[in-house]
């Protein structure tokens, strides 16, 4: 079976560079795309009861805008250029997230772009990539 | 129904004057007018008949006698099942796939900020000081007994809540009561529908009283107190304090800004680990004392010296404190449970276990252990000062803490009014309908009340409301008498699977044996 390779994308702009780069090395080595947005989320949070009355709602308006605004474009795009391309979206916490599909899909490989958030904002906050790179079990692309 | 409907109309026009009247020297005589009504319901709801010189009230009978009924029932279900409820709540169970729903945690969270509160904090105070440290005692195994009935009332709110098609669900004993009699006999039917709306009728009272004015005054008290009592710039100020809680209140359950709940249900944990961090703290500058303190507690419990009632004196207090404090078998805490996703309501019902847990069995001992401590328990307290007395108990050993308990008093009554107006809400709704006028007249009238219960010396219409959520066990017990058998097969299924290993585990927990 072909490689599998992981794009994590979120809404900013910096993606379209680690979904190009992602998708020059599919191209290369013929390997599949996954292409995964993660809704950052916690099973831990604290929520009012009115939330979590129309949470399972906000749960699915989530889904189809992430995908609809998102995982659909990227993967119409990839698709369009011969690519063999899938797409995804989870909620929970982002870094975990890409490392626990990788594991489950056994992708070879995650790439992801990076925002450039100013040094303090990276060690006040941590960054995605910064914590992905600490705890995945597969080779990281961080892509600038 | 529309008999029902416009009578509960009409209560709630006869309150408005009230809201006009809400100023200084007028209470007063709106308390005398109220009185003898308000007198006779708390009155027949917490009637008493005398045990050993005690006055002991029917409806605390009425709510231990179900929780050991339902120990017993599901044999200690209260004490077996609390290591699966912790594996549930830590998402041992949880399929990854429906990451983004309301998570086991979640609901129990959100039942546990409407639960802890002032109870914990006054509560216990005013226990230990009538009861003696003994009362301690019986406070934790009315907690654990608690335990059975939030396991049965949680388990059914799920298993009949309404799921609607837009996705959004709505449960309660409303439902259990209405949906879970009609599916057992089509004489229960009836008793069901009348159950439900006797219920949602007290839920609404109650979430008017205990869950609304009790809290605004109550917290308004504390205000006053650290802010130099009578002396206070605020003394005659309360209506200032009762209209802007009532606008943070409304900005939350009219203006639908859900960031103003969002950052208090994550400073009320916060500040629920601050108490019980500053608690221990105490008791650990105190350590020599522990052991003389725990001798205090048992010995007290058995042969209590000077309680007024002897060993029911001393029983009595703490079992009244614990029903009060963590609401097991009122029925509220299964409406915030109700919205958990999951497709075995059994397991919400392993998972409130930890609510009258974590609410009685640990932070109300903590108080407990705090006051008996630092010794500053004291057999004159006038009930209504309980906050008071916990502040002392704290101040002797950490100067400062009561600012910061004031906070945590504001900020506990905040949560609990968010919860209970949602719980008196979904009542209303059941009763009225939904629509647009309807839920905005339920919201105006709650915080029309926060303003009155700061800004009044209503005693007895408090205690009224009081009563209100003592009244919910009434309707919400004898249903589920009828209901334990749709538990107990439930149980049964799920725990055989359980015990064989066939639930399926996830994550890393499917690695664990």
């Amino acid at each position: 079976m072909a490689q599998l390779l992981l794009v994590g994308i979120d809404s900013s702009a910096c993606c379209q560079r680690s979904v190009d780069y992602a998708a020059q090395l599919a191209g290369s080595a013929n390997a599949r795309l996954l292409v995964l947005h993660v809704i950052e989320w916690s099973p831990y949070s604290f929520n009012t009861a009115s939330e979590n009355e129309v949470r399972h709602k906000r749960r699915e308006e989530e889904l189809d805008r992430a995908y609809a605004e998102l995982i659909n474009p990227v993967v119409e795009a990839l698709t369009a250029k011969g690519l063999k391309v899938e797409g995804m979206v989870r909620h929970g916490h982002p870094a975990k997230t890409l490392n626990d599909i990788a594991n489950e899909k056994g992708a070879s490989n995650i790439v992801i772009g990076r925002k450039g958030s100013s040094r303090m904002k990276a060690q006040l906050f941590g960054s995605v990539p910064s914590t992905l790179v600490q705890i995945a079990d597969v080779p990281v692309t961080v892509v600038p | 129904m529309s008999r029902i409907k416009s009578i509960i109309g009409l209560l709630g026009l006869y309150w408005l004057p009230l809201i006009a009247l809400a100023q200084d020297g007028v209470d007063n005589r709106i308390d005398q007018a109220v009185k003898p009504y308000a007198d006779a319901v708390s009155g027949f709801i917490f009637s008493s008949f005398p045990v050993n010189g005690v006055p002991i009230p029917f409806v605390l009978v009425w709510l231990i006698l179900a929780a050991v009924v339902f120990t017993f029932y599901f044999g200690f279900i209260n004490l077996r099942a609390l290591r699966h409820g912790f594996q549930l709540v830590r998402g041992d169970y949880s399929d990854p796939t429906a990451t983004g729903e309301v998570t086991h945690f979640q609901a129990l969270a959100t039942a546990l900020s409407g639960t802890v509160g002032l109870g914990n904090i006054a509560g216990v105070a005013v226990a230990v000081s009538l009861g003696g440290p003994g009362a301690t005692f019986w406070m934790i195994v009315a907690g654990f007994l608690g335990m059975s009935s939030k396991f049965v009332e949680c388990t059914l709110g799920v298993r009949y809540r309404n799921e609607y098609s837009d996705g959004s669900v709505s449960g309660g004993p409303m439902y259990y009561l209405s949906k879970g009699l009609a599916e057992r006999s089509d004489k229960l039917k009836t008793l069901g529908k009348i159950l439900a709306v006797v219920f949602a009728i007290f839920c609404i009272g109650g979430s008017f009283g205990g869950g609304n004015m009790f809290q605004a005054n109550q917290s308004f008290k504390q205000v006053l107190a650290v802010t130099g009592g009578d002396a206070s710039w605020l003394a005659d100020k309360g209506w200032l304090f009762g209209l802007v809680i009532a606008s943070f209140v409304g900005m939350v359950i009219i203006g639908g800004i859900q960031s103003i709940a969002r950052v208090t249900s994550k400073i009320v944990p916060l500040m629920g680990i601050i108490y019980v961090g500053a608690g221990l703290i105490i008791i650990g500058m105190h350590i020599p004392q522990l052991p003389a303190a725990f001798t205090a507690i048992v010995v007290g419990a058995f042969s209590p010296e000077g309680v007024a009632g002897g060993v029911v004196g001393v029983l009595f207090q703490g079992f009244k404190r614990a029903a009060f404090s963590n609401e097991a078998g009122i029925g509220s805490a299964a409406i915030a449970h109700s919205a958990v996703r999951t497709n075995r309501p059994i397991t919400e019902g392993f998972v409130a276990l930890y609510e009258p847990f974590v609410d009685t069995v640990v932070i109300c001992t903590i108080t407990a252990l705090v006051i008996i401590i630092t010794g500053t328990w004291d057999p004159s307290v006038d009930p209504s000062q309980g906050v008071a007395l916990t502040s002392r108990a704290f101040e002797s050993t950490i100067s400062w803490f009561p600012w910061v308990l004031t906070v945590a008093v504001i900020l506990f009554a905040f949560s609990t009014m968010i919860s209970w107006s949602y719980y008196g809400l979904k009542a209303w709704t059941y009763l009225f309908g939904h629509s647009l006028i309807i839920d905005i007249t339920y919201k105006l009238l709650f915080l029309a009340f926060v303003v009155i219960g700061a800004s009044m010396q209503l005693g007895s219409v408090i205690d009224f409301s009081d009563a209100m959520i003592f009244a919910m066990a009434f309707p919400n017990i004898i249903g589920i008498y009828f209901l334990l058998p749709v538990v107990k097969r439930e149980l049964n299924e799920y725990w055989a699977e359980y015990k064989a290993g066939t639930l399926q585990k996830f994550g890393k927990a499917a690695n664990r044996v």
